[in-house]
């Protein structure tokens, strides 16, 4: 979309850290009864201080490191000053002037299929709100409950350049940046508003309006892409668009405004003077030496190393927890065989069931793709394993094999007939070496009737080809 | 003093001590105390009586000044909007000094969230002086320098953002210190310019201030301002007196707008001080006559950010029907603060303001570099400076109270320490009629123990800490 301009801030939860941003309270809150989490500081108490958690700055300057930031000399916090519910000391502690991270970038697939540079202008590092529970919908809401134990959690604030033109780009550039923060091991994306989304958005030449808070990567796309509907409509209409905050209603699937640039926050930033300067420089070398293979070297490596097609390597390391699955069982079968199995057929299967990897044994895979090379099930057997094992939840590939008679002819008795058959056709062989691929299938033919069918198709062409070959 | 008491409490009782010291309280007509913990203090005071403890203040009551955050007694800042609060924490110093055996007795009144010079600012109305009940006990610790001089608490703490001990150490005869930024943990203490204030004692006797200082002094790591190194001691050195002290007296701080009676008073204590075996000279602080301007405008500034708290939603006041959000906290806000507290949060609030923040907080904030590097200067030639604590002495309830601008003016020597950050005393030196004068002694960063034995030959040599209020 030539005309599309979206620029996205990201708020990211470092919630792999044990405790919040500025105390000592736990941040494994999820599940637990509301403000059970919360202590002086983080409540704001009269007379509570701040204390910076030190591993979550490390943390911050591992992901700018990442993104392929510039780690700035020194770092501070400001106080952003507003009036929320949600905020109990009437101020956030963020940061402003200088960042922790500034000027790095994420390559990305864009709408024309081509690896696109989204640039970032900065990361920073702030304390999370707590949570409004509105009874009923936002605008109508008779009374709204707030839940402190999210306040003080540890946020990293990642802001793009406005380099995204479509909503598609948006959640491409969306699931990179997921994709790095869970290498990082920074970030554990699995847990309900661990990572929120405002976005600005524009029609070229036109003013551009910022959609707040948007929650889930399928709710970025589907209010960018309202946004830029609604903003079409108005220009159709030669009505301006005006510069405003809209709120996007995830129940009715639109953006409200919330308030228009009149009435802007004036957050007075100012330097936190409860907290000091941090010197970071010369921590970066020894963070920097912690630093995993990230997404895309390891893509190039798997390519590499285990020859697989490039798309193949891409749906594998697109989730870390995916690639270290797929290297475990590459260690111990077939490495191309076991890429199409998880990237083309595990993955869909636990698409299909909204699973993780982690549903998946790494020795049932392994124990499955060993016998697909040996032959010793079909496609289908394999398949219907898979589903087995992920419906069932119990038993393992042997036994499936077993109970439900999937074993394929016996290896020998393949090998046995595909030789023999080979042997009875000398002339589609001759064939076959002048040229001809078709011929092969005459071949495979025989073999499949000298098995009475119970060898899988693809597996005995293989086997033929490879016979006819050496002969 | 206390060291007296001490020994007092072990051959007596600390419980009868106590009972003593609350009836005299509740018979005052002071209005310093705000809030008294007689159960709990009673309760501790029999405790020492069955099995005194070691502790550096084992059995010694102690008042609290109303900033302090004291776990299961009301912290309000003698302002409306926080009545009804009650902290389920202490604050670091009262971690100490209950940790040394000291008993705490109650809060004192003070202006509101120490917004004040007078104690008139408070929700509970104006502390009177002990010295003369129509006159103010300075401020904003104006509690906690009245119970002391008042004889209704050995000792106290008190909170100094500009001056806020030693102005009311000044107007009603005793000893105040506010130390070095940095050196006593902030945690606990209710902000009201967060890059300014420290916790400090308000005692009879410099030795006193001495003894708190080695209780309340140290590093703690929840707070982050909060200095390294090593515990210092302040005991030891006193007495070892002054031969050979070099004092700077700075030229900016006489003259013009000091009281006769004081600017008298503070000379004889130079002379004093150099009969003792100091020196003096003369030496210049040049930005001086910015300083109450950069510090307003700081402490404003800082303010309205971390009164920004005070919303009725979790603690504190609730007044008023409950309307949509915005509706319903401002209502309290408008109810809950006073005039002094609305002016500053809306200067301060101004000052932040964007297009105003480069113009008035940042400029403030390098006026603010440039009087540090004056005294950094100054300490370069001399060990200490002395100057008045408070250009007059108290002034009447009510007078000034309508005129905020020439009661900021009276801060005009104690805001330039809170700026540099560095330590200084009020000790006692003269009375002008009948109300007593301070004499401010200044030292170099971390140099508490050069300003207390300074304080303490001055005291050795004088009889003003020995003067008693006859009207009570």
């Amino acid at each position: 979309m030539e005309d599309v301009i979206i620029g996205l801030e990201i708020h990211v939860q470092l919630n792999r850290l044990q405790s919040k941003m500025f105390c000592g309270c736990s941040t494994a809150y999820h599940n637990s009864p509301p403000n059970s989490h919360t202590c002086p500081v983080c409540l704001g108490l009269p007379g509570s201080l701040p204390v910076i958690n030190k591993k979550a700055v490390e943390y911050g300057i591992k992901v700018g490191l990442a993104l392929s930031c510039k780690i700035e000399e020194e770092t501070l916090f400001y106080r952003k000053n507003y009036y929320y519910p949600d905020l109990p000391k009437g101020f956030q502690i963020s940061q402003y002037d200088y960042p922790l991270a500034t000027q790095g970038h994420i390559m990305i697939l864009g709408d024309d299929d081509k690896e696109r540079n989204i640039r970032i202008n900065r990361a920073h590092m702030e304390e999370d709100p707590g949570r409004l529970v509105h009874a009923g919908t936002i605008d109508k809401a008779k009374y709204t409950m707030v839940d402190y134990n999210r306040c003080g959690m540890p946020l990293l604030e990642v802001v793009t350049e406005p380099d995204l033109s479509s909503p598609k780009e948006a959640r491409a550039f969306l699931d990179k940046l997921k994709s790095i923060l869970e290498y990082l091991d920074v970030f554990d994306g699995s847990q309900e508003g661990s990572m929120r989304v405002d976005a600005n958005i524009s029609l070229k030449g036109g003013d551009r309006s910022e959609v707040k808070n948007i929650s889930g990567f399928k709710g970025v796309e589907k209010a960018l892409s309202y946004e830029i509907t609604r903003q079409r409509n108005l220009a159709r209409r030669n009505i301006k668009v005006v510069q405003e905050t809209r709120h996007f209603d995830e129940l009715r699937k639109i953006t409200v405004s919330i308030r228009s640039k009149v009435g802007a926050h004036d957050y007075r930033y100012y330097p936190e003077a409860d907290l000091t300067v941090m010197r970071i420089a010369s921590w970066v070398p020894a963070i920097k030496a912690t630093l995993p293979e990230l997404p895309d070297a390891k893509r190039e490596r798997f390519v590499k190393q285990y020859g697989l097609a490039d798309d193949h390597a891409k749906s594998l390391t697109s989730e870390i927890r995916v690639a270290n699955f797929y290297e475990a069982v590459a260690a111990k079968a077939a490495p191309k065989l076991a890429a199409v199995w998880i990237a083309d057929v595990l993955k869909g299967e636990l698409n299909y069931r909204d699973l993780s990897i982690e549903s998946f044994s790494e020795k049932h895979m392994t124990e499955i793709v060993q016998m697909l090379e040996k032959a010793k099930i079909t496609e289908n057997g394999a398949v219907q394993i898979i589903r087995e094992l992920l419906d069932k939840k119990e038993g393992s590939p042997q036994e499936i094999v077993q109970s439900k008679g999937l074993g394929k002819a016996e290896d020998d008795a393949v090998q046995k007939a595909v030789k023999e058959a080979v042997a009875e056709s000398a002339a589609a062989v001759a064939d076959y070496k002048a040229g001809s691929e078709r011929a092969l299938n005459f071949i495979v033919g025989l073999v499949m009737k000298k098995t009475r069918g119970k060898a899988s198709a693809g597996e005995v062409h293989r086997l033929v080809k490879e016979e006819v070959e050496k002969a | 003093m206390l060291s007296e008491l001490k020994a007092k409490l072990l051959a007596e009782s600390c419980e009868e001590y106590l009972c003593r010291l609350f009836e005299r309280i509740e018979k005052s007509s002071l209005n310093a105390f705000t809030t008294l913990a007689k159960e709990s203090a009673l309760k501790e005071a029999r405790q020492f009586d069955k099995n005194p403890d070691q502790g550096l203040l084992a059995g010694v009551p102690i008042a609290i000044k109303e900033c302090i955050s004291t776990r299961g007694i009301e912290t309000n800042c003698s302002s409306k909007i926080l009545r009804g609060y009650i902290p389920p924490y202490d604050a670091h110093v009262i971690e100490r000094l209950k940790a040394e055996g000291a008993i705490i007795m109650g809060k004192t009144n003070m202006d509101e969230f120490a917004m004040g010079t007078s104690t008139e600012t408070s929700c509970f109305g104006p502390t009177k002086n002990p010295w003369d009940h129509t006159c103010v006990p300075g401020g904003s610790s104006g509690g906690s320098a009245a119970v002391v001089a008042g004889g209704e608490a050995p000792c106290s703490l008190g909170s100094d953002t500009g001056g806020s001990v030693r102005c009311p150490a000044s107007f009603c005869g005793i000893v105040g210190l506010k130390p070095t930024y940095g050196l006593i943990s902030r945690f606990g203490l209710v902000a009201y310019a967060n890059s300014l204030e420290q916790i400090g004692p308000l005692t009879h006797t410099v030795e006193d201030t001495a003894l708190l200082m080695e209780v309340i002094s140290g590093h703690d790591k929840r707070d982050s301002t909060s200095a390294k190194g090593e515990r210092r001691s302040y005991l030891p050195g006193l007495g070892e007196g002054i031969s050979g002290l070099k004092i700077g007296i700075p030229k900016e701080y006489f003259g013009e707008g000091v009281n006769k009676d004081v600017e008298k008073a503070v000379w004889d204590g130079i002379h004093t001080l150099e009969s003792q075996g100091a020196s003096w000279q003369e030496i210049s602080l040049p930005h001086t006559r910015y300083a109450l301007a950069a510090y307003y405008v700081i402490a404003m500034s800082e303010a309205s950010s971390n009164l920004a708290r005070f919303d009725g939603l979790r603690y504190g006041s609730r007044m008023g029907e409950d309307k949509d959000w915005h509706t319903t906290f401002s209502a309290i806000r408008a109810q809950g603060f006073g005039p002094e507290v609305k002016r500053r949060i809306m200067l301060g609030t101004y000052a932040l303001s964007a297009g105003y923040y480069g113009r008035y907080y940042l400029k403030a904030l390098k006026v603010r570099t440039l009087i540090k590097e004056d005294f950094l200067r100054a300490f370069k030639e001399v060990d200490l400076l002395a100057s008045p604590t408070m250009p007059i002495p108290a002034f009447k309830i009510g007078e000034r109270i309508n005129d905020p601008l020439s009661l900021y003016m009276a801060d005009v020597f104690t805001v330039p320490i809170n700026l540099a950050g560095v330590p200084a005393i009020s000790v006692p030196c003269g009375f002008a009629g009948h109300l007593p004068i301070g004499l401010q002694l200044i030292g170099p960063h971390f140099g508490e123990a050069a300003v207390l034995r300074a304080a303490q030959a001055f005291e050795a040599a004088t009889p003003f800490h020995e003067a008693k209020p006859e009207v009570i």
